[in-house]
């Protein structure tokens, strides 16, 4: 933006770098690196089978197919509906997700009743693709999005509120986020995760010149004006109200996080991550007070092994310690002895199975996918779709972080699932949309702009409409 | 808006790598000490691999007393122990969720095959694509004679609380080690683990403390037994002989009381004087008490420490639940208790094998030797990998000449007396000399005395030496007595190493 800008003040006739610069559409990389993790999703749900049971799975060409068709079908939206969206996210999901359905099935393999969880979350991604490609289809610009703004922000409080409905909502394992329709049942926090950094990003464009007013300046940091706390002071009481009526400590410190960072964003005010430290102090304080399962998610924390509540985390930790630098192998582990080793605690499961290594690239992929969507909000030319990008991919970034960072005793443990790789449809649905609208934006950003008025004459002239 | 992208990818980087460092720390610097059975015991991952890992044998003169087989469910092995009860003291427990017992426990590495030394071994194994298994465990036992013992005991009655202990004197090889009552480790070693922790839980329950092993753990008044300790340092310190006369009547004063030290039985020991073998010979109080009174409790007290009281130097069976519990003779006893104290009352206490190295050092000519337990470290294809010994290098000395040559020499001549024609006739053995010396020990009015035995053979080069204890066998209390009681199986241990 910046090339384009200074290319414009001095009144060149030709664009600046950026704007020459054309992305190329790279499918046929993006095919090869999806035939690559689809080696990586098939080649562990074999190993597993190997691991378990000593054989290859009987239903592994079933189950192959079946994912390699979901697969090409999401590569085939993307060649006709975004044909430049960035060619190496879409392979990194696929293998974050068959290398989940493999830890799954692993797990579910060790327990005696064998309930073919794998198959559920195989349908869930099965849902999950097609509503990626409905997405690709049916959105042809993000900036479409915009108009929704109000509609997603009131949208997603509702889906959030949801669960404390009675009658409908329901409590798991301590946290009220679940949702129950006759038999089906769902997490509308995943959902309204993508809905808020929508809403965020709408209401962001709109007001970021007057949040970004300078208020009294501290210590080299331009405060904000204390008339413009209003929203950030109720997205934190939302999210106070979310830890406390929901028990849900994870999606509060995610709303949060995201809030903050998009306005961080959209105002380039350093300011404002101060004002929201100070808040998320304030409120991580009061809760670690006040919240009976925040002080004791801290003090498993502290002390994990003196503590009679630190099972599942000490499990975890015996259980990537087991898998040292090159891991147990895959179905050679005992990662079912940690509660919920396939879904929040996954991470320790592949620690174990897959060792320090397979831990690490794991990682590493997150980190990729993090910056492929950053890199997208970078390029995008609109500032509505960088704040979705930039939104979208701190999403990412905080999930695995919180999660992971909890599983091996980084920060206390919050309630979140590992994208792709947790079993739960919600997420992973939800996840998928994401997915979808990240390559939308970066469709668009990479995109050769329209040659509609490249003359000189067009330039010169709209230098002069600029100037008056 | 691109600067703060760029910051915010900045920061994602930062926790990404925070998340990288943090799960490296945890999966390679600490994940030896995470994945450690001893800092870590609840850790079931290395349990189970442990459990499901074939243990090296624990081996008595080639015949495996603990032993890994193939079973046919989760865990692929089962220990077991064939002779489980005459062994458990020793062979301890190998249980998943109540840890390790004895050999077991302190051979672990071994046994598990995780120790440094049996890293070739493990490299072939990997090799030759098999599971890795463990070294295997021989030890110094003579098990005739730990037969002999644990047969002995169990003839009082299965709930008779003692122990007996036999070692070889001139190189401190434990050659028996029974404990009773004792218990059947296949109990706790078992699969079946609702039944494991019941057995667990009743055995932690019975007052008579099955786990413990009284060979090293019990700490009882030795009584007469200890008069021996008495006299080797009446003998060492050169005022007395062998003939020498001492005190025998029917009482002696005890100094600053008006209490008098009488003898077992009320009588005298057969004339005011009599000769210091004479007072071994019938165990007289009078005599040992004023003897003791004569050479000080300093002395007894030094004689008793080169015998090993007040230390611990026997590890083999040191694990979390057992430890040897030193031997002890009191710090400043006053007159009467000196007297008392020489005659191995008051708060003198000693351990089976504390008075069996006693009846060792005399028999070695001296020399006390450190006991040991473990003879061999095989590697899982029999090859020796050490020799066992109190510090893996065979025997070793505790202490060099605890007594002169000549005193043993004499204390031996004086216990044979005992046994000839004094109060142990029950240990002889046709053909062969014995040396022996009873006890029987009162620790309180209302609890019946304690029985003891130590005794060595053959006199003149002795290859066994014993001590047994039999602390309560519910006999009437007029019954108990070191000679009726212990000397019998002292006998049938002596016996089994003598004629095997």
């Amino acid at each position: 933006m910046s090339a384009t800008r200074s290319g414009a003040r001095t009144g060149q006739p030709k664009a600046g770098p950026l704007m020459e610069f054309v992305h190329r559409r790279r499918r046929g990389a993006e095919l090869f690196l999806l035939v690559l993790s689809l080696c990586v999703g098939l080649g562990a749900y074999a190993a597993v089978g190997l691991g378990v049971d000593g054989e290859v799975p009987a239903d592994i060409m079933a189950y192959g197919t079946w994912l390699a068709v979901l697969v090409v079908a999401a590569h085939v939206a993307i060649r006709l509906r975004a044909a430049y969206a960035d060619p190496i996210i879409l392979p990194i999901v696929s293998a974050l997700n068959g290398l989940g359905l493999a830890m799954i099935y692993r797990i579910h393999l060790a327990q005696p009743d064998r309930t073919p969880t794998a198959r559920t979350q195989l349908v869930w991604m099965t849902l999950g693709v097609l509503l990626f490609v409905g997405v690709l289809v049916a959105l042809r610009d993000h900036r479409r999005l915009q108009a929704f703004t109000y509609t997603s922000g009131l949208s997603s409080i509702v889906l959030l509120l949801l669960p404390l409905v009675p009658g409908i909502g329901l409590q798991v394992h301590g946290a009220r986020i679940w949702v129950h329709l006759g038999s089906l049942s769902f997490q509308p926090g995943e959902i309204s995760k993508v809905l808020l950094v929508v809403a965020f990003a709408g209401y962001l464009v709109l007001h970021r010149d007057a949040l970004a007013l300078a208020g009294r300046r501290v210590l080299f940091v331009d405060l904000p004006r204390g008339r413009d706390l209003g929203p950030i002071l109720a997205m934190w009481l939302v999210s106070l109200a979310i830890l406390v009526f929901q028990n849900d400590l994870g999606s509060s410190l995610l709303f949060f996080g995201i809030f903050l960072v998009m306005l961080y964003v959209a105002t380039e005010r350093p300011g404002w991550l101060v004002v929201g430290a100070g808040l998320f102090l304030a409120g991580a304080y009061l809760s670690f007070l006040f919240v009976g399962h925040v002080t004791e998610r801290v003090h498993v924390w502290l002390d994990p092994f003196g503590d009679a509540k630190g099972y599942q985390v000490v499990q975890g930790l015996y259980g990537m310690a087991w898998g040292g630098l090159t891991g147990r192998g895959l179905g050679q582990g005992s990662p079912q002895i940690t509660p919920f080793g396939y879904s929040d605690f996954i991470g320790s499961s592949l620690g174990e199975e897959l060792g320090l290594t397979g831990l690490m690239a794991v990682v590493a992929l997150y980190g990729i996918l993090v910056e492929r969507g950053l890199r997208t909000a970078l390029i995008c030319r609109d500032n509505f779709g960088k704040l979705v990008a930039a939104g979208l991919a701190v999403v990412f970034a905080l999930q695995v972080f919180v999660v992971l960072g909890g599983v091996t005793k980084l920060i206390p443990l919050t309630g979140l699932t590992t994208p792709f790789l947790s079993y739960g449809g919600s997420s992973l649905v939800a996840n998928w949309v994401i997915v979808a609208l990240l390559l939308r934006v970066s469709d668009q950003a990479r995109r050769p702009p329209p040659e509609l008025s490249s003359t000189p004459e067009d330039m010169e002239a709209t230098q002069v409409v600029r100037l008056r | 808006m691109n600067r703060p992208i760029r910051n915010l990818a900045i920061g994602c980087l930062v926790l990404f790598l925070a998340l990288l460092i943090n799960v490296t720390y945890l999966q390679y610097w600490q994940a030896d000490s995470l994945t450690s059975l001893s800092k870590h015991p609840d850790n079931r991952r290395v349990l189970d691999a442990a459990y499901s890992r074939p243990r090296g044998a624990i081996l008595v003169k080639g015949k495996q007393i603990a032993d890994s087989v193939k079973s046919h469910d989760d865990y692929k092995y089962q220990r077991v122990y064939p002779q489980g009860r005459q062994y458990a003291q020793i062979s301890g427990f190998f249980s998943r969720d109540w840890g390790l017992g004895g050999i077991e426990a302190t051979q672990n590495s071994i046994l598990s095959g995780d120790d440094s030394k049996l890293f070739v071994n493990r490299v072939i194994d990997l090799l030759g694509n098999q599971d890795p298994r463990g070294g295997s465990v021989s030890l110094t036992i003579d098990p005739k004679a730990q037969k002999a013992a644990y047969d002995g005991l169990k003839a009082l009655g299965a709930n008779v609380r003692g122990a007996v202990v036999a070692l070889q004197p001139s190189t401190g090889k434990v050659l028996a080690m029974v404990s009773s009552p004792t218990y059947d480790p296949n109990r706790l070693a078992s699969h079946d683990f609702v039944a494991v922790n019941q057995a667990h839980k009743d055995l932690l329950a019975n007052p008579l403390q099955p786990l413990n092993n009284r060979a090293i753990e019990t700490v009882l008044p030795p009584g007469s037994t200890f008069k021996l300790v008495t006299a080797a340092a009446a003998l060492e310190s050169g005022k007395y002989q062998p003939d020498t006369m001492v005190p025998g009547g029917a009482s002696l004063d005890l100094p600053q009381t008006t209490k008098n030290l009488v003898n077992e039985g009320g009588g005298s020991c057969g004339g005011d004087k009599i000769t210091l073998t004479r007072a071994l010979q019938v165990s007289c109080n009078v005599s040992f008490g004023s003897v003791g009174l004569k050479v000080g409790a300093d002395a007894i007290r030094q004689q008793a420490e080169k015998f090993g009281f007040g230390q611990r130097y026997f590890d083999d069976l040191d694990d979390s639940l057992t430890r040897q519990a030193p031997s002890r003779f009191p710090d400043n006893p006053d007159a009467p208790q000196t007297a008392l104290s020489a005659i191995g009352q008051f708060d003198v206490a000693a351990t089976p094998l504390q008075m069996a190295m006693v009846a060792a050092g005399i028999a070695n000519n001296g020399t006390v030797m450190k006991p040991y337990l473990v003879d061999q470290l095989r590697s899982n294809d029999l090859e020796v990998i050490e020799q066992g010994g109190p510090n893996g290098k065979g025997p070793e000395a505790l202490t060099e000449d605890a007594i002169s040559a000549a005193t043993a020499r004499n204390l031996t001549d004086m216990m044979v007396a005992v046994v000839d024609n004094g109060t142990a006739t029950n240990a002889q053995i046709p053909g062969v000399q014995v040396a022996g010396k009873t006890g029987t020990a009162q620790s309180a009015a209302d609890r019946p005395p304690y029985a003891w035995f130590v005794s060595f053979a053959p006199a003149d080069s002795p290859s066994v030496a014993v001590a047994v204890l039999v602390e309560n066998a519910g006999v009437d209390r007029g019954e108990i007595s070191g000679n009726g009681l212990a000397a019998p199986i002292a006998k049938a241990v002596m016996e089994a190493v003598l004629n095997p």
